[in-house]
């Protein structure tokens, strides 16, 4: 594939303080891409420099190899879908749809039917003639998507456009999203603070914290294998364990030995590491038993969220928090009747070294 | 019962106010409908005597200049006030209060004061010609007024703070989300001036435009100072009529008139703001 929008050594600092410090990355071309982050990370920032809103205090962006950094907003072509929307209240919702054909050549037969077209993509093809307040949230979403294609973008961006609508409509509207863009497939960058909506709709993930990259790759990449202490609590629930490493293949934490794994080669016998595991790959057994990978732990809380158990157990003074199946917790329960005593096992397929 | 009490209670000042309006208007009223006579300013019987001398062509002729008058002031204040008020919501926090602050207390000023300076101001021996002169924009020193553009250029400065300060409200709060929009969706930056930033405050400079028109025809020492007997508006003749005449039916007469001229200005206004958010 090849490459879109390129991103180099880009910088955004106001006075002294640094949003955006030296990002680089590079999106192909019909590629879906999440900038991911905690709020304050500097991705709106990131991605309002793409889009020629912001001025990047160093560095080059560049569209299909030509270098855009200074070319004014107006002349981008990117779409750009709006957290709070910005739909133009004054105009109804044909109005604003075809608000970026008044700045192309175009008559209005095409204009009409490109309208059309857009309507009938974002199925509503009944509400033309509505005003903007007389829109649900759902459809001042898509209103918001299908102005933004109308003008038919060489990279659509959107700044957490999902954010204000409710659990169950969001979840509705990513998928639509995914569609959409599968079916245009246009290069599409989207901001989030949510994971799940990143995990659910991006090719690639670019996670971000503290105005730098963390760790670029696939959901399953960033999920299975992060890069670092932020990524592994940042994306789902980590359990981060500290340890020491014992040899090249196991690492100790506390008395127990953990392994196979692999460690790096630079780091000497004692040296400390930090092991990553999902709670839902912890398994917990009966205690005083002596499987390898197996720590001794007390069951402190339990929650019980209907489709899985979550438990908190103290294995000498460490937090592991272990998801099981209701199934396997009332079959273990009731053999560790009140005592609360178990083993936890730490699968190390399931473990990922994070050096400290 | 206790809401009748309560809501009376809140709505005095409006009853007070209304009824220093209706009082005067009344009386205006019947002054206009009486016979002229010097011996008895106050009237007595009844006669369109008045109102028949407003079909003069003098008094139809100084109607049509305080609308003219009224019109190019209130245009020029809102196409000054306008990119004034913008630039002002614009600028950092501290700034702008004291801009406010400024346009504030310009209107602590009388509007007598006001003329005399600008007399001074556009006088032949120490004004503005002499400034002229010196940049090479004038071959010698004159005296700008009385003049059309003196009358204008004072009523303008007088007005342009009610522009600014009744478009500010609505500037400051404009969502630049909007104006960032349609910049992405390819408005070069005066376009999405035009078609944004314009649109949304509609109501404001409609309104802005009225009151400056409406303060304009209730003009009466700028165009006196600063004008010649040919540039004088309704406003002056009434005050003429009045004071110099000893003629109130004719002056209640004219003022009833510019009322309804009033009226009929702001009607217009509320019909156009109506007819476009349909």
């Amino acid at each position: 594939m090849s490459i879109g929008l390129e991103v180099r050594q880009l910088s955004k600092h106001y006075g002294a303080q640094r949003v955006v410090s030296d990002v680089s990355l590079s999106v192909p071309n019909g590629e879906f891409v999440c900038f991911l982050g905690p709020s304050g990370c500097g991705k709106t920032t990131l991605l309002r420099m793409i889009a020629g809103l912001e001025v990047p205090s160093a560095g080059r962006i560049l569209m299909n190899h030509q270098d855009i950094t200074d070319t004014p907003v107006h002349q981008r072509n990117f779409a750009m879908v709006f957290q709070a929307l910005a739909l133009f209240p004054f105009l109804n919702v044909e109005e604003n749809i075809a608000y970026s054909l008044r700045f192309r050549t175009i008559n209005a037969q095409q204009r009409h039917e490109m309208v059309r077209d857009l309507l009938a993509l974002i199925r509503l093809p009944d509400i033309g003639q509505r005003r903007i307040d007389q829109l649900s949230g759902g459809q001042r979403q898509r209103v918001a998507i299908a102005r933004a294609l109308a003008q038919e973008p060489m990279l659509f961006l959107l700044d957490e456009p999902l954010s204000a609508l409710d659990a169950k409509l969001r979840d509705h509207m990513q998928v639509e999203l995914r569609q959409l863009q599968q079916k245009l497939h246009i290069t599409t960058v989207l901001v989030t603070h949510d994971q799940r909506e990143a995990m659910s709709l991006a090719d690639t993930l670019v996670v971000m914290a503290d105005g730098r990259i963390q760790q670029i790759g696939s959901p399953t990449q960033i999920y299975r294998q992060p890069a670092n202490r932020f990524v592994a609590s940042f994306i789902g629930r980590s359990n981060l364990i500290d340890a020491q490493v014992e040899d090249r293949w196991r690492v100790n934490v506390g008395r127990a030995s953990i392994g196979p794994l692999s460690v790096p080669r630079d780091l000497p016998a004692g040296a400390g590491v930090t092991l990553a595991v999902r709670p839902e790959d912890v398994r917990v057994l009966t205690a005083g038993d002596t499987t390898p990978n197996c720590l001794p732990g007390r069951v402190t809380f339990v929650r019980d969220v209907g489709n899985e158990i979550e438990l908190r157990i103290d294995c000498d003074g460490r937090e592991i928090i272990a998801a099981t199946s209701p199934a396997a917790w009332a079959a273990l329960s009731s053999t560790i009747h009140g005592v609360g005593s178990i083993g936890v096992l730490l699968p190390p397929e399931s473990c990922h070294l994070l050096s400290s | 019962m206790k809401r009748a009490r309560l809501s009376l209670l809140l709505l005095w000042p409006g009853l007070v106010t209304l009824s220093l309006t209706v009082v005067p208007v009344l009386l205006l009223l019947r002054i206009s409908l009486a016979p002229q006579d010097p011996s008895a300013p106050w009237g007595t019987g009844v006669s369109s005597e008045a109102y028949a001398s407003l079909l003069a062509a003098d008094s139809l002729r100084s109607l049509g200049r305080s609308l003219e008058l009224a019109l190019s002031v209130a245009l020029i204040s809102l196409g000054a006030g306008f990119p004034l008020a913008y630039c002002i919501t614009r600028m950092r926090r501290r700034v702008q209060v004291l801009w406010l602050v400024f346009l504030l207390a310009t209107l602590t000023l009388s509007d007598v004061l006001i003329a005399f300076s600008w007399q001074v101001l556009l006088s032949k021996r120490i004004g503005l010609s002499k400034l002229l002169v010196a940049l090479g924009l004038m071959d010698q020193p004159d005296s700008l007024a009385p003049s059309v553009g003196g009358v204008i250029g004072c009523l303008v400065y007088l007005v342009i703070p009610f522009t600014v300060l009744t478009l500010y409200p609505s500037l400051s709060q404009l969502d630049r989300g909007l104006i960032e929009a349609a910049r992405t969706l390819g408005a070069p930056a005066w376009r999405s001036f035009t078609s944004v930033v314009i649109p949304l405050t509609r109501v404001p400079a409609v309104i802005a435009f009225v009151l400056s028109a409406v303060l304009t025809l209730g003009s009466f020492v700028p165009p006196l100072a600063l004008g010649r007997p040919e540039h004088w508006p309704m406003s002056v003749l009434i005050g003429n009529a009045a004071l110099a005449g000893h003629n109130l039916p004719r002056a209640s007469a004219m003022s009833v008139l510019l009322l309804l001229v009033t009226a009929l200005l702001a009607w217009g206004a509320a019909q156009t703001l109506r007819r476009r958010a349909a």
